[in-house]
């Protein structure tokens, strides 16, 4: 199936919850695997995940990965890109919640390779994955303050009373 | 020799006295879990990463990797930096590949702009691709020996590992990281003398592959403590994001060079070797490392065919294609290729500027370490040492 043929049995199946389709322009590549739909209620992420890999037509096996990113304008975003590795198709996703209340579901007992990713996510960007087995920092230190990969993110000063270089 | 043991017996002390079993009371005996600690900087570790180990004796319970002893945050730096920057960089996360980093990176950004590259380009980056994956499994299949207790076959693949790095230190100048490979082209053109060195290469290497086969891989005592171990099933494996030799491994049938073909490796011809439980159970350290020496025979197959299609006459400028100004339109890509480790994943977004917005890395060896609790539950203390080398990771890659 073509992603946009996903897209519109998401659509179908789930009507509103998924927003629009953001096709990429350039070549067939970009196309196929950079395009990405909206879901705009983010509390049903988990439910389009789960409906994604057990339906018999899509059967979407795998998560091949979650990022997250700071726009810019008070608001981040978490992306999944999913793949079937049986059916050769692929899809993204995208969900996009306010800086101050970055709440997401956690997938992981959808896919388990979201839990480093979701606990990456959560280190550098600040996104809470609610439900997630184990949400700590995973390559800082659990006393580190802020979330570096936020645009507005200021390193600081002094960490444990030893100056920060740079 | 009796009157040396009866010696020994007299100076032994006397034996404790034997409680029978069924006077024990066993409310009175107490057992408990205990943790061990693993690292940071341990040689069975492959690099800076701690383990905590919870251990009932000798049987592993449970594994919880902690992560970071190297984390240079290049997905911040590199927003900082203009998009042909960002190639040193990606150099230092996977130091026993980067040729295959680079390359990754400079089809991402590619692709955003709709670069063409020259068809002698390709084949010079698909040659210096595969002969980096010999290398990357030679430096794995040399250390996974030295986990086992086997130590000359890690001087062997060190040897020949020298012959690859004296063949890029004669193109570019480099022989760990290279920045070789640029968005649109490459750094230098090929060295005249490299492709003679190759075709001695590939004979040298088949020499080698055949006598680490011998030397190590149907050793018995190499057998005995990799068949059976670290067993990961084929759909946790899917599930969990494995990718690479730990896919294939459990026999999944799965390579980016040919389901997803970049570059010119849909004008190759190659087997994808699967584990296949040989000598064991599909998907144990036995069959993650028969996977690397398989692909390491395939990869020697490309390099032949390579060296019969390249184009020796032609005298394209290798940096023909490589633009000016690089500033993709606004924009993302998910883009990715077959490294030595799985699949690495460039996630890139652009705001129509010159240095990219956001830059994440699908690191295969970070997701191929999460799956080690997984894999390494309900073995033995000595067996989670060679989980961990059958898993293959680089720190500068989980880190980042």
């Amino acid at each position: 199936m073509t992603n946009t043929e996903i897209y519109d049995k998401l659509k179908a199946a789930f009507g509103e919850k998924i927003g629009e389709w953001h096709e990429q322009s350039g070549g067939e590549y970009m196309k196929r695997m950079s395009s990405y739909a909206d879901i705009t209620d983010t509390s049903y992420i988990r439910d389009v995940c789960l409906y994604l890999r057990d339906e018999a037509e899509l059967e979407f096996d795998s998560l091949l990965l979650l990022s997250s990113v700071d726009n810019g304008d008070k608001t981040l975003s978490v992306t999944y890109h999913l793949e079937s590795k049986s059916k050769k198709h692929f899809i993204a996703l995208k969900v996009t919640v306010p800086i101050d209340n970055a709440i997401v579901p956690s997938i992981t007992d959808v896919w388990s390779h979201a839990n480093w990713q979701e606990r990456e996510a959560w280190d550098m960007m600040g996104i809470k994955f609610l439900n997630h087995p184990d949400m700590r920092r995973i390559l800082l230190d659990e006393d580190w303050v802020g979330h570096p990969l936020r645009k507005d993110y200021k390193h600081p000063e002094f960490y444990r009373g030893m100056k920060v270089p740079y | 020799m009796t009157e040396v043991l009866e010696r020994k017996m007299q100076t032994m002390p006397v034996p404790v006295k034997v409680v029978p079993a069924e006077q024990i009371d066993p409310k009175r005996i107490r057992t408990e879990e205990m943790v061990l600690n693993i690292g940071p900087q341990h040689p069975s570790t492959h690099g800076v990463l701690r383990l905590e180990a919870v251990l009932d004796g000798e049987l592993v319970i449970d594994v919880v990797p902690f992560l970071g002893y190297l984390h240079r945050c290049f997905e911040k730096h590199s927003e900082a930096m203009t998009y042909p920057q960002v190639i040193p960089y990606v150099d230092r996360m996977d130091y026993l590949a980067p040729m295959q980093g680079e390359h990754g990176y400079a089809l991402a950004v590619e692709r955003m702009m709709g670069i063409e590259v020259p068809e002698k380009v390709e084949f010079i980056r698909v040659l210096f691709g595969e002969l980096q994956r010999i290398a990357s499994h030679l430096v794995a299949v040399g250390t996974f020996g030295l986990d086992t207790g086997a130590f000359t076959p890690f001087l062997y693949c060190f040897r020949d590992r020298e012959d690859i790095l004296e063949m890029f230190e004669k193109t570019c100048g480099a022989r760990l990281l290279y920045n070789y490979i640029w968005v649109g082209g490459l750094s230098h053109d090929l060295h005249p003398d490299v492709i003679s060195m190759c075709r001695t290469f590939v004979k040298k290497s088949r020499a080698t592959h055949k006598e680490i086969n011998e030397l190590l891989t149907f050793n018995k005592i190499f057998v005995e403590r990799t068949a059976n171990i670290g067993i990961l099933k084929p759909d946790v494996a899917i599930n969990g994001g494995a990718s690479g030799p730990m896919l294939r491994g459990s026999g999944v049938k799965w390579d980016l060079r040919r389901d997803d073909p970049y570059s010119i490796y849909d004008r190759f011809e190659f087997d994808i070797p699967v584990g296949t439980g040989m000598l064991g159970t599909v998907g144990d350290c036995f069959d993650r490392h028969w996977v690397r020496m398989c692909e390491w025979e395939q990869s020697l197959n490309i390099i032949e065919q390579i060296l019969e299609k390249y184009p020796q006459s032609d005298k394209t400028d290798v940096q023909k294609a490589v633009p000016k100004r690089i500033k993709p339109g606004a924009g993302e890509i998910y883009s990715r290729v077959e490294t030595a480790r799985g699949e690495l994943g460039y996630y890139l977004v652009s705001k129509d500027g010159i240095n990219p917005w956001r830059c994440k890395v699908r690191s295969p060896a970070f997701v191929n370490l999460s799956l080690l609790p997984i894999i390494s539950r309900g073995y033995l203390m000595a067996d989670l040492i060679i989980i961990l080398g059958s898993v293959d990771i680089v720190l500068g890659e989980v880190d980042r």
